[in-house]
């Protein structure tokens, strides 16, 4: 039985009533998510005990994450609440690099006797490691920042929303989609509270609170003549936002086929709309494999992004520290260094963005102490940059980390993360209608679904939620069992036209995974509507 | 906290029960010392060690329930979490599915996946086994990225209707992947363990090795249906597809690969080839697993899928007591009966195939056919004649494990792996397995 077994009922079954993994917490009365947690003099006492230790033994670097995690989800099937879970998780995590060495260890017991004996333990995992030759770990320089602080920008913070009005809304969610039809229905809220105190040996004393939100639905309908099946998922997002993201304006609707979201969220008009499509998906002829034109709304675009741009141009994966799980990359030193490599047709520009208002990414600082910002990764179709952290930076030539390091909590090991990555909007004005108009045979396809890659990025498949046959610049109706098939490189160079900024919208994950032992991360990626030609799509239907 | 003994466990538990004032108490402990150290780019990158424990106090007043926990386990601590679990079931909505907490239970022995060799290893013993292993890549001028992680753990639980279950376990899992120097071969393997004495790591790391040179200049042939032999590795993550998705509830309800028209269920229907037979068994020598589920259920000997039927579903306790049926945990392990062969005699009887090592990213396309995604990974090859003739670029391929299972040749002899998916742990045979669809070419290596 593993940690995570303690809370599943058992390994291999029921995984569908389990809680996400959450870093491990105590489940806690909803009032502790009211109190601050330690006073930042208090943390910066133990950062500096922890710190001192470390240079005692030793370290010639030290860093110290002292972490409060608040969780709360609240999850409920039809006409009732499954599932209310509180949890809460503190502790600190010491990171030091001797005889040219990491060392790592953590403690949940945050007093100045264990701090200190954790750092002691961190410096002798870094002597023990440099046994094994290896090259001294090389950091980018930083400088130190004082004592500082940021906070996600919120209106309404989540915890502070009586649990009971989620319940209600979650509930009358459910009953919506009943009396839409539907045969099951599911609907949760996830709220995450990142508190977050790092110090290092170069001076910095960044005090952070970070708050994320996750409000989503499924919806089933059963045809019980056929004994078919059919889903259809929120198109709502993960955000790095407050309970404001629930109180949707009518500037935030993207009306068209179906109604999408920009910046706020209608949970209950959504699940209305889910109804409706997992009929017609019921109905729908399935599709005749073959090319088409892709028109891929940003709902849907996002995961291909996360999957086939942010990913590749991860550096540790480049370099093969993830060889042996999540893989390495197609997108070699070589090809970045030629200043040629054509990612994507001259349309494609990339960005990774840390800093993108509403999104999962933002934070002030990372998790060693390096201001975040935004740069290129693909601009004009060429790849032009990597996602670096400090101990990277100097393998492209970087005089400085850009910020990319994250740890899911304070247990855990800090180590290279994505930040946002998006799609940069059309320069020249053209809507979505403007698009389908000029596709002869195509697919427009919102919201994700199903997804795969190979361990180097070059060859995908995509599901969605739903999918309209265009035929001569007119949406004819919706198919089933759509997926397509691609390799990263001929995709983004097929790119033909993308929306202009009007339609720019963000997507995304809490639980972007890597590592071994694994972590999550949450990210966004933004994007306008975008056209692909002739991609290879497949039919997924079987018998058994 | 160290590792506690049933004794200790069970004097806890009654400690904490004592303090209890609701209709129905529920205490469940687990502790755990782990370790684990990474390797990448032929050097150790990150290595770490934890102890954990966590005690879990569920109260009921009626159908009202509040979970609190602990990991400190001074009296007053104690006495605090049952108080914390006490308000919370206050607090708490009715839950109409809440069932009473199980009575005294009879369970089949435990610890028998207790190895004090397993127990008793340090970071020492860690570094020189990853020490062994990088020795072997560099003589073979390979680059090597790879884990090795082991627990040593224990879990009791105890009620106020009588019931006190205990399991303590050792365990841990070794993989690594070699990488040539060019990027253009690659080979990987992975084991798990109860015992680090039936461990090699040097032995598995040179299969890797053999693969990764092997892999080389590897040559593209078309998509399409070919016979394949999955290794036990690649064939997991498939096979535990179909255990994520037997629940009971879910085939009822019509929403699941078992479901059928007119609410009914395909269970004690003949779905796979009638020499498919799998079961679990949590006292299999090889595979020990813990005697109960995590909700006090005693674990049995339980057959899944009997000669290609449907025999058993997993359920709730009280999907269970609704639908009026055999209440039935989900397991923790799975083992399919194989056959005699070696994976080289495998080879050596097929005639046109493709042997596959591992299989990777793995997502659901239809739930209702189980059709799966995914891509073959470290190490694939091409056999003519009873031959490995040389190495192929990779496949995605597009398979339900449910037609798989139906397609099947051959089976080999049942060894025990792990899924590079979700990690979990089978008994499995390579198989052979005809028309496996591959529906597009993949450059990655």
């Amino acid at each position: 039985m593993k940690r995570k077994d303690f809370i599943q009922l058992s390994a291999m079954g029921l995984g569908a009533l389990a809680l996400p993994k959450f870093a491990f917490g105590n489940p806690v009365d909803p009032s502790r998510f009211l109190n601050d947690g330690i006073d930042v003099k208090v943390k910066k006492q133990l950062a500096d005990v922890a710190l001192n230790a470390a240079k005692a033994k030793g370290a010639t670097y030290a860093d110290v994450r002292i972490g409060r995690y608040l969780n709360q989800f609240v999850t409920t099937r039809e006409t009732r609440v499954q599932n209310i879970a509180n949890t809460e998780s503190f502790g600190v995590g010491i990171r030091v690099i001797a005889n040219g060495c990491w060392g790592f260890a953590a403690t949940n017991n945050v007093t100045k006797e264990e701090v200190a004996k954790a750092a002691e333990r961190a410096v002798a995992v870094a002597k023990a490691n440099s046994k094994v030759k290896a090259d001294p770990v090389q950091l980018a320089p930083q400088q130190g920042y004082g004592e500082v602080s940021w906070k996600t920008p919120i209106e309404i913070n989540t915890f502070t929303v009586p649990v009971k009005d989620k319940v209600d809304l979650l509930l009358s969610v459910n009953d919506a989609a009943l009396k839409g039809g539907v045969n099951f229905v599911n609907s949760a809220i996830l709220a995450i509270n990142e508190q977050k105190y790092f110090a290092s040996t170069d001076g910095s004393y960044i005090d952070q609170d970070i708050h994320r939100l996750f409000p989503t639905f499924n919806v089933t309908k059963i045809d019980r003549t056929s004994g078919k099946f059919e889903t259809r998922k929120s198109l709502g997002n993960p955000v790095g936002m407050g309970y404001e993201y629930l109180s949707a304006r009518p500037e935030d609707k993207v009306t068209g086929i179906i109604t999408r979201y920009r910046d706020r969220y209608d949970m209950l008009e959504d699940v209305r709309n889910a109804a409706i499509d997992v009929e017609q998906k019921l109905k729908a002829p399935s599709v005749q494999p073959g090319k088409y034109d892709l028109i891929l709304d940003p709902s849907h675009l996002w995961l291909t992004i996360h999957e086939s741009v942010a990913h590749p141009t991860e550096l540790d994966r480049v370099l093969g520290y993830e060889a042996n799980y999540a893989g390495t990359s197609f997108l070699t030193l070589d090809k970045w260094k030629s200043g040629k490599f054509n990612f994507g047709s001259k349309l494609v520009n990339v960005v990774a963005d840390k800093l993108q208002p509403g999104s999962l990414g933002a934070v002030g600082y990372d998790d060693e102490g390096v201001q975040c910002g935004q740069w290129d990764l693909i601009k004009d179709g060429i790849l032009v940059n990597y996602q670096a952290i400090r101990d990277q930076a100097h393998i492209i030539g970087l005089k400085h980390s850009q910020g990319c390091c994250y740890a899911q909590s304070w247990a855990d090991v800090q180590f290279q993360r994505m930040p946002n990555v998006s799609l940069q909007p059309g320069k020249d004005p053209l809507s979505v209608d403007d698009m389908i108009k000029n596709v002869e045979k195509g697919i427009y396809i919102i919201g994700d679904g199903s997804f795969s890659i190979d361990q180097q990025r070059y060859n995908f498949q995509f599901g969605g939620q739903v999918f309209y046959e265009i035929k001569n610049g007119k949406i004819a109706g919706m198919l089933k069992d759509v997926a397509y098939q691609a390799n990263t490189q001929e995709f983004w160079n097929s790119c033909s036209a993308i929306a202009d900024k009007r339609d720019y919208r963000l997507g995304g994950a809490f639980n972007d995974g890597k590592g071994q032992p694994g972590q999550s991360n949450a990210v966004s990626h933004g994007s306008s509507t975008t056209r692909f030609n002739g991609v290879n799509v497949i039919n997924t239907a079987r018998k058994i | 906290m160290p590792i506690l003994t049933r004794e200790e466990a069970q004097a806890l538990l009654k400690k904490v029960l004592a303090y209890s004032k609701a209709d129905q108490c529920e205490v469940s402990i687990y502790g755990s010392d782990n370790g684990n150290i990474r390797y990448a780019r032929n050097a150790v990158s990150t290595s770490g060690g934890n102890t954990f424990s966590q005690m879990a106090v569920a109260s009921a007043y009626g159908k009202r329930q509040g979970i609190a926990t602990i990991n400190e386990y001074d009296d007053a601590s104690l006495e605090k979490v049952v108080r914390r679990s006490e308000e919370l079931a206050k607090l708490a909505p009715e839950n109409p599915e809440f069932m009473p907490y199980l009575g005294p239970q009879q369970y089949g022995p435990s610890g028998t996946g207790f190895v004090q060799e397993t127990a008793a290893i340090d970071p020492k013993k860690r570094t020189d086994m990853v020490a062994a292993s990088l020795d072997i890549s560099r003589r073979n001028d390979l680059i090597a990225a790879g884990f090795l992680e082991n627990t040593t753990a224990y879990s009791a639980m105890m009620n106020s209707n009588g019931l006190f279950a205990y399991n303590n376990s050792t365990g841990g899992k070794f993989n690594v992947t070699l990488r040539t120097q060019d990027g253009t071969g690659s080979g990987y393997v992975s084991k798990g363990f109860t015992d680090v004495s039936k461990l090699d790591v040097s032995a598995a790391t040179t299969i890797a090795a053999k693969k990764a040179a092997g892999s080389k200049s590897a040559k593209a042939l078309e998509p399409g249906k070919y016979t394949v032999i999955l290794e036990p590795a690649a064939a997991a993550v498939l096979v535990e597809q179909i255990f994520f998705n037997m629940d009971a509830r879910s085939a009822d309800e019509g929403r699941s690969f078992l479901s059928k028209p007119g609410g009914k269920t395909k269970v004690g229907e003949k779905l796979v080839d009638d020499r498919v037979t799998i079961y679990s068994d949590p006292w299999n020598p090889e595979l020990p697993t813990s005697p109960y589920n995590g909700d006090g259920r005693p674990q049995e000997k339980i057959t899944w899928i009997d000669k290609g039927v449907i025999q058993n579903v997993y359920n709730t306790r009280y999907w269970a007591e609704k639908q009026k049926v055999k209440s039935v945990p989900s397991p923790d392990g799975a083992i399919m009966i194989g056959g005699t062969k070696s994976l080289e005699e495998l080879i050596k009887s097929t005639e046109k195939g493709i042997l596959v090592t591992r299989l990777w990213y793995i997502r659901e396309v239809d739930p209702q056919t189980l059709l799966f995604t995914g891509l073959t990974r470290d190490g694939t090859f091409y056999i003519e004649n009873g031959e490995i003739k040389y190495p192929i670029k990779n496949f995605r391929f597009n398979e339900s494990p449910i037609i798989m299972l139906n397609n099947l040749e051959e089976m080999g002899i049942s060894e025990r792996t792990v899924s590079g998916e979700s990690g979990i742990e089978l008994l499995l045979p390579p198989m052979k397995i005809r028309d496996f669809t591959f529906t597009s070419l993949s450059d990655a290596v």
